[in-house]
């Protein structure tokens, strides 16, 4: 009985030879079952998109219509900590731009034992959270006299971070060379090696010296350990999946972010195109509104198939369209008009735009045959 | 304090090989195409590091899909 399954394993999806399988009455007859298939396949070959079909007319109509009801705001999170997610039409615009950072990156961080069962969750939680000098620190000052830059510590937020004044100035010289650093009690005080420096450039230093990365992960800005299922899980508002993913204690393999450039440096074009899907699904459905996700697979691989994640943008996807009239009709018409005779390019109209433009037939659906005539040599 | 990442393991990655020679050929025949015409995928791919893959190599894909349950998808592998 298998080997007439795997006859059709090239022929059907998986899905459907299981469904069969497990719905077969058990001991059926073989040419019983081989008609099965058959009609399975003939139903499938019927429902299968028909060449010329425009797939991607009709995606783009089925994903703009429930767009244009939904929310323009962005959804903050009611009571704790103040964490947004952008949602809604403009969080969906960001995604299909392929744009490099969201306006609000975020992270689901998921837990190896015993911190998923909730064991220390909060100071795990808190070791994530990026610490700056200028958050542990009460004032920059610059002397003038002496050309130095005073960073007086603040104890209790130092205490917190089980820090001290000679560790914070160990990082601080690690971080940043080029100074001669002293330390007394709370205060760090920084010279410049290089002689005669201008006032200005000591206040760039001290600009500077506010963001050296004291503690915890870079970029993760905010942390929220939440239960979802019986363990907890840690949100964070910022991102940094390269990172995450290497400490221990977090579950690599679970833990995502909401950065799509992001996801593929750090895993692949095909987990990006999986986390756009999931993205731009998630964003529709909580919504309320009810779109085939097939519409918006579609939309994931145009935006993946060159291997690195491309907007549906003047500078992304259009910019590889074969024919200068169709780049034209996007965005900039004049500029790709200009370029296209500056360099004398030959469009073939052999997609629709160009041939709308012309008042020609389209090459959709029963456009596409196509006379071909045989000359013969005399 | 790091910890080895074993890439492919990750929820969000399907499961990817390299085809050989003969498969590779079948499948062109297959669809009836030309590589070019297939779609792309970094050499420097994070997700194919394993497999130490060169130009002009396919890979094959097995996504999990929710319509299909299992869909399979290949692309070239391309120099940057």
């Amino acid at each position: 009985m298998d080997n007439i399954f795997a006859e059709y394993e090239d022929k059907l999806p998986v899905k459907i030879i299981e469904d069969i399988k497990n719905n077969i009455p058990k001991g059926i007859a073989q040419n019983k079952l081989r008609k099965i298939l058959e009609l399975v396949l003939e139903e499938y070959e019927n429902a299968k998109v028909h060449p010329g079909e425009a797939v991607g007319l009709v995606s783009a109509e089925s994903i703009g219509e429930p767009g244009t009801q939904m929310t323009l705001n962005t959804f903050h999170f009611a009571g704790v900590a103040e964490m947004n997610v952008t949602l809604g039409l403009p969080r969906i615009i960001e995604i299909l731009d392929g744009r490099e950072t969201p306006d609000t990156p975020a992270m689901e961080i998921y837990l190896k034992a015993p911190y998923s069962g909730g064991k220390d969750i909060r100071e795990f939680a808190l070791s994530l959270k990026e610490t700056k000098l200028s958050n542990i620190a009460d004032e920059f000052s610059i002397s003038l006299i002496n050309s130095e830059i005073e960073i007086k510590l603040n104890k209790e937020k130092m205490k917190a971070h089980s820090l001290t004044t000679p560790k914070v100035a160990a990082i601080i010289a690690k971080q940043i060379k080029g100074l001669n650093i002293r330390e007394s009690e709370e205060l760090i005080i920084l010279k410049s090696r290089a002689k005669e420096e201008s006032l200005n450039e000591i206040y760039k230093a001290k600009e500077k010296i506010k963001d050296v990365h004291i503690k915890g992960v870079k970029g993760i800005s905010q942390v929220l350990p939440i239960k979802r299922n019986d363990e907890y899980v840690i949100i964070t508002s910022g991102s940094n999946l390269a990172d995450v993913i290497q400490l221990e204690g977090v579950d690599p393999y679970r833990t995502t972010t909401n950065n799509i450039i992001e996801v593929q440096q750090v895993l692949g074009i095909e987990a990006a195109r999986q986390l756009i899907i999931n993205e731009v699904f998630k964003v529709i459905e909580n919504q309320g509104f009810n779109v085939d996700i097939r519409h918006i697979m579609l939309v994931a691989d145009t935006m993946c198939v060159s291997g690195k994640v491309k907007g549906i943008t003047r500078y992304g996807v259009v910019s590889e369209k074969a024919s200068a009239l169709a780049r034209a009709s996007f965005e900039t018409p004049i500029k790709h008009i200009i370029n296209a005779a500056l360099i004398g390019e030959i469009d073939q109209l052999e997609s629709v735009v160009e041939n709308v433009m012309l008042n020609q037939a389209v090459p959709i659906g029963t456009g596409i045959p196509q006379l071909i005539a045989n000359f013969k040599k005399k | 304090m790091k910890t080895k990442f074993k890439v492919d393991k990750h929820i969000l990655i399907p499961k990817h090989s390299k085809l050989s020679d003969s498969q590779k050929e079948k499948l062109l025949e297959k669809y009836n195409i030309s590589m070019n015409e297939l779609p792309r995928i970094l050499k420097t791919d994070a997700a194919i590091s394993s497999l130490e893959p060169k130009p002009n190599d396919i890979i094959k894909i097995a996504r999990k899909s929710p319509t299909a349950g299992e869909a399979f998808f290949y692309r070239v592998v391309v120099d940057v």
